[in-house]
């Protein structure tokens, strides 16, 4: 977004349209100047849709945070068993076991508390995307700066690895090389610490995931590289380090924050996805797909509990992709969707 | 053009070896060597047996010989083994399941219907109903439809399929009990029981997909209405349905032809969380029960197979934009 752009906006924003930068209204109020920054949270925070997504987005992480006070609160651990509570068949008594002490219902067969499983399911996929999702925006900036600014042999070689890692079956390939880490880690016996497996799926949504940002940051700095105000900054004698991180990086952040923001969802569906195959988060971590899939056994006797893990999953990424589009929204008004 | 092609071309072949080495190179990674794996616990297997699956299997050769000839046998054939434990692996021979010794070509053959029935019927669901919600929505700007129709690209592309599977399966088979619980059955055995048992996975795929396709086709579709041609077709008095259907939909659906072709390309390589969800044994579903028992000749082979499927998509794909849209020139 370039200066007078910047200025024309703020003209815009505050009612008075289409003046001249600097010109004083004929209303004789002062011109207002406000940052891009400024301007971007003025136009969220006139998007409902925007506003509500971002309040279950802070509800979500604050549970999320907040997993073990939510835990002394409620009074029930993710892991601690109520089989008081379940028939003799494993299934939870009464409808699904909601009840006063048991807010979303027992789990069958195990007999955990649902809704402290969900929290602190909830604490794991956030982690995972979360860390995932800043590794790989840190990844993609620096290869794609780098690919852009430089060009040439080192660009076409960066471009045919992201052109590589693209065409990889992602889903496929983890099925392929989770077993296979895993086996060569700890072997077929020993167990696994608690902390490998979150490392593992973080370490492989960060190798498949660079390679968008890196695109899109490529393209972005090949245009830029080409601005006067990068030739001022060489020919004031910066060196290559100051040109691609401070002069060039500062103008990437607003599509930089979008792709982050529509990256998270997408990392925890891809989460929960392997999790209920079964080769993601394992046993005692609590996991919001591995719920899902444990529930999916009972789906004929207890329909509530598939129905209610999906439907928190579903939320989770529904409440990240609409606050994404709000964001897309307000950091750049030219876009349309 | 053809310049455009050979360099697409050489890419798709390198990037192809590149996933064939490196999955490859899994294959040795695991610790356990396939041959002990498959020799069983120290007792039963005593080095002699250990050697002579080693044989049979044909790992007692240097590894880069081992690829050579496993890359041979998918164009050739190949024999596995040598002496008296050869074993004769017919083209495209892809190697032995390292569980039940069934050729990992015929596993493939048994799977790969069952992928590719669900993927057609679903790209089938989700083209239609994407494409035409998108373009009406496009159509009938700021109506009632279009509020609905973004509301539902916007909630829909936000729907796991963890959860709208499932809910598919509570409705119609658990609540309703209007559908029973689906088998697949080969299209050439009973056409009827095939579609019935594919319609729960098609919808369920389908329809999430339509999601952000009806988005894709409204945004382009929107755009393109805007254009000059658009105006000097009805200008010239060409009948809307004309200019909308004919002139307005070739222009605006060349990005749809990408997305799906990518997407196509990316499902045929096996849909595992359907399959999974639905209880079909497809490509995917394969692969992954192979992966969680280390029988790695099947994964490779699914692996590769789910690469070629992408890359031949990035192929089609990008022919395919020539001829669709006139403008594009490649070069």
């Amino acid at each position: 977004m370039s200066e007078q752009q910047v200025v024309a906006q703020a003209a815009v924003v505050d009612g008075a349209g289409g003046l001249e930068p600097g010109a004083v209204p004929a209303g004789g109020k002062e011109f207002v100047g406000r940052s891009p920054g400024q301007l971007a949270w003025l136009r969220l925070r006139r998007d409902r849709v925007g506003l509500a997504s971002g309040g279950a987005l802070l509800f979500f992480v604050l549970l999320a945070v907040a997993a073990p006070l939510v835990e002394r609160l409620y009074g029930k651990g993710p892991l601690e068993r109520f089989p008081e509570r379940l028939d003799r068949n494993g299934f939870p008594l009464g409808y699904a076991g909601v009840d006063a002490e048991h807010w979303l219902g027992i789990q069958p067969n195990l007999g955990r508390d649902v809704f402290i499983q969900l929290v602190y399911g909830l604490r794991t996929s956030l982690l995972v995307a979360f860390t995932a999702a800043l590794l790989t925006i840190g990844l993609g900036i620096l290869v794609g700066v780098v690919a852009g600014y430089l060009g040439g042999r080192v660009d076409a070689v960066l471009t045919w690895f992201v052109d590589l890692t693209m065409a990889f079956p992602f889903f496929i390939f983890c099925f392929a090389f989770i077993p296979v880490a895993v086996n060569q880690f700890y072997g077929v016996r020993d167990a696994e610490a608690t902390w490998f497996r979150p490392m593992l799926l973080i370490a492989i949504f960060v190798l498949f995931n660079w390679t968008y940002t890196a695109r899109l940051v490529r393209g972005q700095v090949l245009s830029l590289r080409e601005r006067e105000f990068v030739d001022a900054a060489r020919a004031a004698g910066a060196g290559l380090g100051h040109i691609l991180f401070r002069q060039l990086l500062p103008n990437l952040w607003a599509p930089i924050l979008v792709t982050f923001s529509l990256n998270v969802p997408a990392l925890i569906t891809a989460e929960a996805a392997l999790s209920f195959l079964g080769i993601g988060i394992l046993e005692p971590t609590p996991d919001l797909g591995r719920l899902i899939s444990d529930s999916v056994d009972f789906i004929r006797e207890v329909p509530t509990f598939t129905i209610v893990g999906g439907t928190t999953l579903f939320l989770l990424v529904l409440s990240f992709n609409l606050f994404g589009d709000a964001l897309r929204d307000a950091l750049d008004p030219k876009s349309t969707r | 053009m053809l310049r455009f092609f050979v360099r697409k071309l050489l890419l798709a072949v390198s990037t192809l070896f590149a996933v064939s080495v490196l999955t490859f190179g899994l294959f040795f990674a695991v610790p356990n060597n396939p041959a002990e794996l498959m020799c069983g616990n120290g007792k039963v297997c005593s080095p002699e047996r250990l050697e002579m699956i080693e044989r049979r299997m044909g790992l007692d050769v240097p590894v880069p010989q081992q690829y050579g000839s496993f890359m041979k046998g998918i164009f050739a054939g190949r024999t596995i083994g040598e002496g008296d434990a050869a074993r004769e692996c017919l083209r495209p021979c892809l190697g032995f399941s390292f569980r039940n010794d069934e050729p990992v070509s015929r596993i493939v053959g048994r799977t790969l219907p069952v992928t590719l029935s669900l993927v057609a019927g679903a790209a089938v669901v989700w083209l239609l109903i994407g494409v035409s919600v998108g373009m009406i929505s496009a159509l009938r700007r700021g109506t009632v439809f279009d509020r609905l129709a973004v509301g539902f690209s916007l909630v829909g592309a936000s729907m796991p399929i963890l959860l709208f599977g499932p809910l598919l399966l509570i409705v119609f088979v658990y609540e309703t009990g209007w559908l029973s619980y689906p088998r697949y059955v080969p299209i050439t055995e009973n056409p009827l029981a095939w579609a019935s048992a594919m319609i729960l996975p098609w919808l369920a795929l389908g329809f999430l997909n339509s999601a952000s396709y009806a988005r894709l086709s409204r945004a382009q579709m929107l755009e393109t209405l805007t254009e000059d041609f658009v105006r000097t077709a009805r200008a010239k008095g060409l009948p809307k349905a004309t200019v909308y259907g004919r002139h307005a939909l070739r222009a605006a659906i060349t990005p749809i032809v990408t997305i799906a072709g990518l997407d196509l390309g990316t499902y045929l390589g096996g849909t595992v969380i359907t399959e999974t969800i639905f209880g079909f044994t497809g490509l995917g579903k394969a692969s992954l029960n192979a992966a969680i028992n280390l029988d790695m000749p099947v994964v490779m082979a699914t692996v590769l197979l789910a690469a070629v499927f992408i890359v031949a998509a990035n192929v089609v794909v990008d022919a395919l934009y020539a001829v669709i849209d006139p403008r594009v020139r490649l070069g």
